[in-house]
């Protein structure tokens, strides 16, 4: 008979996250939506490292007036940290290629943008 | 084409991904967590610091945060590089 | 520029905003948050005044000089620190004994003291003023270049 199937929530929403970030990028054509599936790829991935380090009935990891208890694993939510910065950071450089190519092109078509002209 | 070959590509990615959720620990219970055990057991005493996630970021962990305010850096350098007045091409055209 | 009960609201709101973004700042060893966090919530308060006001207006009161020179020295504010400690290894924490920070907490919960943590404080100081700087600048450059207007050399 099935036992419990082994699929809980917090991995499977970071999983369909992804699932619906790779459906934008490889059907969509315009850029702007192309760069909201990339946006929610990190949203997705950040989802997933931080659930992996949860401990059940855990507390903060933090010493100030805590009460009782474990603690829930620290080193995931530092790694976090640094993975959302460099998700502004990129994202803002898409950004401004994204305004430049607008300016020179005069279309948000992907399809326009890909021939290597002058 | 192009159509058929995106919806294969979807779908074995997408199968592939809910089928390893299922193999990792299940919500709660890590495995393996000998590393973090030790970080918060002497974290007081070795960086005195309360907040255990800012003692990784910055002493048990600081050379991630060195590479990333390089990334951050680098990215407004980039930014404020390519949003800037052409006045030669503004001339010409 | 929106209207003037908007310009108000906002010109009393702005110091709160400022005011918190450096506690969470400075208080980053004793609360969540630290560096990236408080900067963060600086900058939302320069986007705020950007919508209300408009980007013509504050861009005479940011200088895009002022804004590279703070950025660059908080970077090497953050390097030095790292550096000062190479005696024993790279990112040594020199400061814990030091009557400067260098108080050691008991162990266990208990409230927190500000004058503990090393050099953890000032890389959290430092990392503040870097994401303030940056991350401003790139907004304003955003918003002048939209504008019809780019950013003069």
């Amino acid at each position: 008979m099935m036992e419990h199937i082994p699929l809980d929530f917090p991995f499977l929403a970071a999983a369909l996250l992804v699932g619906i970030s790779f459906y934008i990028i490889i059907f969509k054509k315009n850029l702007i939506k192309l760069i909201m599936g990339i946006a929610m790829l990190a949203s997705g991935v950040n989802l997933f490292l931080v659930s992996l380090g949860y401990r059940a009935g855990g507390n903060a990891p933090i010493y100030t007036d805590v009460p009782e208890g474990t603690m829930v694993m620290s080193v995931p939510q530092a790694l976090t940290l640094t993975s959302i910065v460099i998700n502004v950071a990129v994202l803002a450089l898409m950004l401004t290629m994204v305004i430049r190519i607008y300016r020179h092109t005069g279309s948000l078509d992907s399809e326009k943008s890909r021939k290597l002209k002058g | 084409m192009r159509q058929v070959t995106g919806w294969i590509v979807l779908i074995v990615l997408v199968v592939f991904l809910i089928w390893s959720v299922m193999l990792i620990h299940p919500f709660g219970y890590p495995d393996v967590s000998d590393m973090d055990d030790y970080i918060i057991e002497n974290s007081q005493e070795e960086t005195g610091s309360n907040n255990v996630v800012a003692a990784v970021l910055f002493d048990y962990r600081g050379l991630d945060t060195l590479g990333e305010a390089t990334i951050l850096f680098t990215a407004v350098t980039g930014v404020l590089l390519l949003l800037r007045a052409s006045k030669r091409k503004e001339e010409t055209s | 520029m929106l209207t003037k009960i908007v310009r108000t609201v906002a010109n009393q709101l702005i110091l709160f905003i400022v005011i918190f973004g450096l506690y969470v700042i400075v208080h980053g060893h004793i609360t969540p948050g630290g560096g990236f966090q408080g900067g963060a919530v600086v900058v939302s308060g320069i986007v705020m005044l950007l919508v209300v006001f408009g980007s013509q207006d504050l861009k005479k009161s940011l200088r895009e000089r002022v804004l590279s020179i703070t950025e660059s020295s908080g970077a090497l504010m953050f390097i030095i620190l790292a550096f000062i400690g190479i005696g024993v290894v790279f990112f040594y924490n020199f400061l814990l004994g030091t009557p400067i920070f260098g108080r050691i907490p008991d162990f266990g919960s208990g409230p927190g003291d500000i004058w503990t943590g090393g050099v953890i404080p000032l890389m959290n100081i430092a990392v503040g003023i870097k994401v303030i700087a940056g991350l401003s600048a790139v907004v304003l450059a955003l918003a002048l270049f939209s504008g019809g207007e780019e950013v003069e050399e």
